[in-house]
């Protein structure tokens, strides 16, 4: 168990460097940030001297080092726009975006688990039919759209909430629930998928014909291994939906670290680019981990076989 | 049970891959089954199911549209005409006549842009979809095939992008290379090959171990005749469903990448950004431009979404049951 463990935070601390590679490069490919910081009157022995104290005339594998050293200490320069540490303004906006994403999420499996159950327990019936075409509508629409369709309804035609800005609870309700659509669409159809795959296993007919009750054959037997796969996908969308909110978040005025770097990308304020892309690739980073840990905790097959 | 037919022919389709086959067919519907022969077993459940013919026939009417956007949109979607911009659509009694759906700000027609943004949303998923299959096929069919040292370097590069958000490498890679349909073809290309790549080595490394394959090695054939005649074709159902399963999520991505302004030029009517432009007059109370390009996405990526889940249920038999 511990050597899978171990490969397995290799991997991650593989992956870690190959995106600052990658976040360097686009440091390096986006221009000569002299040229951003300087004033236009500057002569060319402040350029010079500016270049030398930010280590630019250096070869790219000495700058990349650096580069990388200063990111573990976790300077990533500073805001051109804002001038203030960028990984500090990022780290700011993070609590926002996290409550976003983190209700978002728990509004989609709250809803998404029992239906999924529910709809595969009375497979074909009125109940299963409408939760699969509520679901394929779920799948298929943009979630941008799906934010704008809300604002247009529950904001502009019926007042009932607000439709920017984060503060009390009604200001989170729409953004919210239209970040929500789509994993509550794609974890019902999981669930119930994987419900119906796992009914016809042997080990149910077994339990059914032991005479144990069909609930407890639903939920004791079938959820619980429904639940194992399940964890993984949920986890990695967990991850993607931290990246994936910066669309939500553009579009209700949200104040998380996806407007900001939407913000930046405007400007061309790469400092903020840049720590914006290494904290959400960091965080999916340690969620992909701990999902695998935990995988690992549920399922003894994995623990015992590497 | 008894109403659907697909399902005895079950037993009888192991025999579509078995060259041995002379008997006839029994003729004889018995127990109230219906007999469907195997070669017209898919076009019978592609037949008697009237959501996947009704989303194909609006898919090919969709497809249409976008190849001859030319002729059909009533007007030039890029063409500005500020005296008629924020018309309503034609139901409304300030719409006029060939502003079916209304116009935008900058009077801009609405349905043209929607019937042209159709045009960029599947050239972006068929193309880059066809591009990444193209580049995860090869790289799996190696990785799977050849193993050793280039199996390790292919699949650690997988690794490495599975474990990245698709849409913050997407965002990233057009901040980088900046605004363009055929760079944005190009990163969602990037970001879309890996999984071919895994589902393809995946499947050799099943396939290599099959005795045909084995015999075919010892008969001395050459690795090109192999790949391609008992691995590559062995494969073809699960790179199938993945792809039509890709199509639609790859639309998504570029309407998103378009919508948020890193994905094509203002010049090139795209679905996502019409929705951007229509959101800045939604609170002045026109409606129509954002929500109507919304819904013609949604439909499009609805009906693709409808197809690949008929084909995934029919071609594999083991989800079949899952329905």
């Amino acid at each position: 168990m511990s050597i899978y463990l171990l490969r397995r935070l290799y991997q991650a601390l593989i992956v870690f460097f190959v995106v600052t590679l990658i976040v360097f490069l686009i440091l390096h490919i986006s221009g000569d940030p002299v040229q951003l910081l300087m004033p236009s009157d500057a002569t060319q022995k402040d350029v010079q001297e500016l270049r030398q104290a930010l280590g630019l005339d250096k070869p790219l594998p000495v700058q990349y080092g650096l580069f990388l050293k200063n990111a573990l200490k976790g300077n990533l320069g500073i805001s051109y726009h804002h001038g203030q540490p960028a990984l500090k303004l990022v780290l700011d906006r993070l609590p926002a975006t996290l409550e976003l994403v983190s209700v978002s999420m728990l509004i989609s499996l709250i809803l998404a688990v029992p239906l999924g159950v529910l709809a595969s327990s009375r497979r074909g019936k009125w109940l299963d039919r409408s939760c699969l075409m509520g679901s394929l509508v779920g799948i298929s629409a943009p979630s941008f759209w799906i934010g704008i369709a809300f604002i247009l309804i529950f904001a502009v035609e019926l007042p009932w909430f607000p439709s920017s800005g984060r503060g009390t609870w009604a200001h989170l309700v729409l953004p919210a629930a239209s970040l929500s659509l789509y994993r509550l669409a794609l974890f019902f159809r999981l669930i119930r998928a994987g419900m119906l795959d796992i009914m016809t296993q042997d080990y149910i007919r077994t339990a059914r014909s032991k005479g144990v009750s069909e609930k407890t054959v639903i939920y004791k037997h079938a959820l619980k291994n429904t639940l194992i796969p399940f964890i993984t996908i949920a986890g990695l969308q967990m991850g993607s939906l931290l990246a994936g909110s910066i669309v939500t978040e553009r579009i209700f005025a949200w104040p998380g670290m996806g407007r900001l770097f939407l913000d930046s990308i405007g400007v061309m304020d790469y400092p903020v680019i840049i720590a914006w892309t290494l904290v959400v690739s960091t965080i999916f980073i340690l969620i992909n981990l701990i999902v695998d840990v935990i995988y690992m905790w549920l399922d003894p097959r994995i623990r015992y076989e590497k | 049970m008894k109403n659907n037919p697909v399902r005895v022919v079950d037993q009888v389709k192991m025999n579509r891959t078995d060259p041995e086959r002379t008997y006839a067919p029994p003729v004889a519907s018995f127990l109230g089954y219906r007999y469907i022969p195997a070669e017209r077993q898919m076009l019978h459940s592609f037949l008697s199911d009237k959501w996947v013919l009704g989303a194909s026939v609006m898919l090919f009417l969709m497809v249409c549209c976008a190849i001859f956007a030319h002729w059909i949109a009533p007007v030039d979607p890029i063409e500005q005409n500020l005296k008629e911009s924020l018309m309503p659509p034609i139901w409304y009694a300030r719409g006029t006549s060939p502003y079916y759906l209304g116009t935008d700000r900058l009077g801009r027609d609405v349905l043209s842009n929607i019937i042209y943004g159709l045009r960029i949303s599947l050239t972006v998923g068929f193309l880059s979809v066809g591009l990444s299959l193209l580049i995860g096929l090869t790289l799996g069919l190696i990785a799977g095939y050849k193993r050793g040292y280039w199996e390790t370097f292919i699949m650690r590069a997988v690794d490495v992008q599975l474990s990245l958000p698709l849409i913050m490498v997407a965002i990233c890679f057009m901040v980088i290379f900046g605004q363009g349909l055929w760079k944005m073809i190009m990163v969602i290309t990037i970001t879309g090959w890996e999984v071919y790549a895994r589902t393809v080595r995946g499947s050799v490394l099943s396939l290599r171990e099959k005795e045909y394959v084995e015999a075919a090695e010892a008969l001395g054939l050459d690795s090109g005749t192999i790949i391609i005649k008992y691995l590559l074709l062995n494969a073809l159902t699960p790179i199938l469903v993945l792809t039509a399963v890709q199509v639609p999520r790859v639309i998504m991505l570029e309407a998103t990448l378009s919508f948020l302004g890193v994905g094509v030029p203002i010049t090139i009517p795209s679905i996502g950004m019409a929705i951007a432009r229509g959101y800045q007059v939604l609170f002045s109370g026109s409606w129509w431009p954002s929500m109507f390009p919304g819904l013609a996405l949604m439909l499009l990526v609805g009906c693709i979404n409808v197809i690949a889940d008929w084909l995934r249920d029919a071609l594999d038999p083991r989800s079949r049951e899952e329905g």
